[in-house]
């Protein structure tokens, strides 16, 4: 906020009680300070799925083991997938400061694809472990998997909506300050959910593995 | 009918779930229906609908929005508290082969709803409200930073109320205690609606409650007027600061332990049950991680409270201001270290019990820090014992009892036997009672005049002080009696007839606090009766520090005409004494937000959500949820969000003050 006041400190003279020349907030000033926040107490849910998963994860109830169920080569080009939508992500960032309305949107469209294919991965990668009978209800490892990885999923799904939005709205509206912003939001959540996906891969793909 | 069909329709939810057969629910749903319809017709007959919704349901006015929440939570009360009456009614008589009046079904229910509704619905509310009106006040800011989300955070606490009331006449609440603690609370040994209820309340509510902790401590940090660095802000800024970073950082805990709850329920994972590597075990930890840091975000802001107070009625600074603060940031991250206190029969071993038993004693030192800062600034002081102060000095003594029987249950050996016991029920309801409500109460009598422009009653006000604090005491000494002699919470009948004189006396002490709030209930009308003699048109009725006493009483809606500038941690103290003279000209338009419905719309179709997956009701679930994005995603394609309160009216506003000022220094 930008304030023109006079802090008179000198004794004898009166002190200034009032901000005098006031300016507007300008608009959104707390949304990146908020967003953070709200990122972080999102960050807070995964991080007691991946707690319930560290409980309960080696309790397979005479049932499938990660060794039977993971293959880490899908899973590798699934996160090759999120990791690449990461970049794609960062470039629309970067054309956008240039004020490049056509690209930021073809890279936010690539993006979007990106996304798409990892959550097509992820869902036959489902459905592929329900087909063998290694369903969430099997064992606490499964719930804990299923509810960990699928909550990973759900963010994204609600990502790919939000990119949606966006792309309508800055289609429409152009690259307008408000529109800035949000991207900038969606930005900083979708890095978020790859910092989260590194954490699964290594915690629950690799580490299943060595088990 | 085709039964598919209907079940397809309407889910579980059949004709037998409105309880007809229960002549104590049929006679309430009576009162409340009543009740409510007569609401209706006031509102209808003198045309306040359009004015309630434009002025009110959709206003992104923070001291609206906290006023909403205080009406939300003291309703709330009532019914919470009609709960504990029947409770203590139960106790009392059910002696001597006596089975009491109230059947298990429904006593369970009454316990589990009593502990829920208390804090979630009117603790929270209360707290919330509070802080929402006061804090943008204190800090010289307009608004909060997100005034929509204050707005859509405030009907996700009604809808959360709403569908635990609903469940008081469809269907029926959990039967497992206020935390509903797996296996019991799984679909095995719940099978019905009650913990679904819970679940979805919570759940709501929830939403709600994490959005306005974001928002509050964006407010804080990022709206504070200039020269209001973070060791000049008003101590219940401070507080609420903590208390808005403990919900940020406590709530998403619940939301997840309940949705891996519902998992369980819904689609049959195995997270807390007996078989299949499930570990019931891991929701305690899981809840509690979430539950020990809410007694602090509930009761962190009444010692917020309790400092403006002690400072404004000693006539004095406040006392180590700096310690204060230290202690209250100590106090949260303390309060992340000791969930396992609260089940140290879980048998984690001596050294986990240990580690968990010494960080819960360590808390009593900021806390007793605070009380001494307390003593000493009434220490040589002026003090005048106005309302807000009694409850003060109440808190004072309560509490510090509270505080030390908290320290003995932090002893794990004296914890194995007390545990579960009525020697709990007795801690906890002396330091949420004494700590928490007091000062809400405290809070209410200070800050009202401020809300309305005229100060409460005090007569009424020091009835229900004493029916309170004395009514309190007789409620729950015996408890702790009862507790040391071994009785476990919750039981509904009893075999030894000794004890029965203690929970006759018990009884005695909730009569009293009927009285007590009764009183409270009388004081609000006599006081709105009474408002022309009790108005106070200096917007500063106590003599006061804090900023949020330089503007008018009940201030306009832009707060401040011109963002004050602090200099000093008592900043309107330091006006006054520095000579502060009102600005008279040089009025300008104001930036604020405008009114929107979406908060509520969106709420509503969160409850409707929450209402069908209680009654797996698919379709209509899917349907709301749709609904939901769909309204979320439509709101943010509305860019023109704000608008100028023009500088005419501003100025109308100022001279309108500057009359009544002037009337007042006259007489």
């Amino acid at each position: 906020m930008s304030v023109a006041t006079n802090r008179i400190s000198v004794q004898g003279s009166e002190p200034v009680f009032h901000v005098i020349d006031e300016h507007d907030h300008p608009e959104g000033a707390s949304t990146m300070l908020g967003f953070w926040i709200y990122l972080m107490s999102d960050c807070l849910i995964f991080a007691m799925l991946f707690a319930t998963y560290g409980v309960l994860g080696g309790n397979y109830a005479a049932g499938p083991a990660p060794k039977d169920l993971f293959d880490l080569k899908l899973v590798a080009l699934n996160t090759t997938m999120l990791l690449l939508s990461s970049i794609t992500y960062g470039f629309a960032m970067l054309t956008m400061e240039k004020s490049k309305i056509g690209q930021t949107q073809l890279w936010l469209a690539i993006t979007g694809l990106f996304g798409l294919a990892f959550l097509g991965i992820e869902l036959t990668e489902f459905a592929h472990m329900i087909h063998e009978g290694a369903t969430p209800q099997r064992s606490a490892f499964l719930s804990s998997f299923f509810t960990l990885v699928g909550t990973h999923g759900l963010h994204v799904t609600f990502g790919l909506v939000w990119l949606v939005t966006l792309m309508v709205q800055t289609a429409r509206f152009g690259l307008t300050t408000a529109n800035r912003r949000r991207l900038m939001c969606l930005s900083m959540f979708w890095h978020f959910l790859d910092v989260v996906w590194i954490g699964v891969f290594t915690f629950v793909y690799l580490l299943g593995m060595l088990r | 009918m085709n039964p598919d069909l209907v079940k397809m329709i309407f889910g579980r939810l059949n004709l037998d779930a409105l309880p007809i057969h229960e002549p104590i629910l049929v006679g309430t749903f009576a009162v409340v229906a009543t009740g409510g319809l007569a609401l209706f017709a006031i509102v209808t007959y003198f045309r306040l609908w359009s004015y309630l919704w434009r002025e009110w349901f959709t206003t992104v006015d923070h001291k609206r929005i906290g006023i909403m929440y205080m009406i939300l939570g003291i309703v709330m009360l009532l019914r919470g508290f009609a709960d504990a009456l029947m409770m203590r009614l139960q106790q009392a008589i059910a002696f001597n082969g006596s089975d009491g009046y109230l059947p298990a079904h429904h006593y369970d229910q009454v316990f589990t709803a009593h502990g829920v509704i208390m804090i979630f619905f009117v603790a929270m509310p209360l707290v919330t409200g509070l802080m929402n009106y006061v804090v943008p006040l204190q800090i010289g800011a307009r608004d909060v930073s997100f005034p929509f989300l204050n707005n859509f955070s405030f009907w996700m606490t009604v809808g959360g109320a709403v569908l635990v009331m609903m469940s008081l006449f469809v269907g029926e609440f959990a039967r497992t205690g206020w935390l509903a603690y797996p296996p019991l609370s799984n679909i095995g040994y719940s099978p019905d609606v009650g913990v679904d209820y819970y679940i979805w309340g919570l759940q709501v509510a929830g939403v709600g409650t994490t959005l306005s902790g974001i928002n509050l401590i964006c407010t804080i940090v990022k709206l504070r007027a200039p020269g209001m660095t973070m060791m000049k802000m008003p101590v219940f800024t401070w507080t609420s600061l903590c208390t808005n970073v403990l919900i940020v950082a406590s709530f998403p805990v619940l939301t997840a332990v309940l949705a891996l709850l519902s998992l369980d329920r819904y689609v049959g994972t195995n997270f807390f049950t007996n078989d299949f590597g499930g570990n019931p075990m891991m929701y305690v930890n899981l809840i509690w991680i979430w539950g020990h840091p809410e007694v602090y975000i509930l009761v962190l802001p009444a010692f917020g409270i309790f400092s403006e107070v002690t400072a404004t009625f000693s006539g004095k600074r406040l006392f180590g201001y700096t310690s204060m603060v230290y202690a209250t940031v100590v106090i949260t991250i303390l309060s992340y270290l000791v969930w396992l206190h609260h089940f140290f029969t879980m048998g984690s071993g001596a050294s986990v019990n240990s580690f968990f038993g010494i960080t819960t004693m360590i808390i009593s030192i900021p806390t007793g820090a605070k009380m001494f800062n307390w003593l000493f600034t009434m220490y040589r002081g002026r003090i005048r014992f106005e309302l807000p102060m009694m409850w003060t000095v109440a808190f004072m003594l309560t509490f510090v009892i509270g505080g030390m029987t908290g320290v003995l249950l932090a002893v794990p050996p004296a914890d194995f036997v007390l545990h579960n016991s009525l020697f709990l029920i007795a801690h906890f309801h002396n330091v949420i009672i004494g700590g928490v409500l007091f000062g809400l109460f405290a809070g209410i009598n200070y800050w009202f005049p401020k809300a309305f422009g005229f100060r409460l009653d005090p007569f009424w006000g020091k009835l229900s002080f004493w029916f309170w604090v004395s009514g309190f005491y007789f409620a729950f000494m015996p408890l702790y009696v009862l507790g040391l002699m071994g009785v476990t919470r919750r039981l509904r009948v009893f075999d030894d007839p000794t004890l029965q004189i203690w929970f006759v006396i018990a009884a005695f002490g909730a009569f009293l606090i009927l009285l007590g709030i009764g009183a409270m209930l009388v004081q609000f009308a006599v006081s709105i009766l009474r408002r022309e003699q009790l108005k106070d048109t200096t917007g500063d009725p106590w003599n006061a520090r804090t900023l949020e006493w330089a503007t008018s009483s009940p201030p306009p809606d832009y707060n401040f005409a011109f963002t004050p500038v602090v200099y000093d941690n008592d900043a309107w103290w330091d006006m006054k004494r520095r000579g502060y003279r009102r600005p008279l000209t040089g009025f300008r338009p104001i930036h604020m937000p405008s009114s929107t419905g979406t908060g509520i719309i969106l709420a509503g179709f969160a409850t409707v959500m929450g209402f069908a997956l209680i009654w797996y009701i698919w379709w209509l679930a899917a349907v709301s949820f749709v609904a939901l994005l769909a309204v979320a995603i439509g709101h943010t394609f509305n860019y023109h969000r704000d608008f100028h309160i023009p500088a005419d009216e501003v100025v109308r506003t100022e001279d309108a003050r500057t009359r009544v000022l002037a009337a007042g220094a006259q007489t």
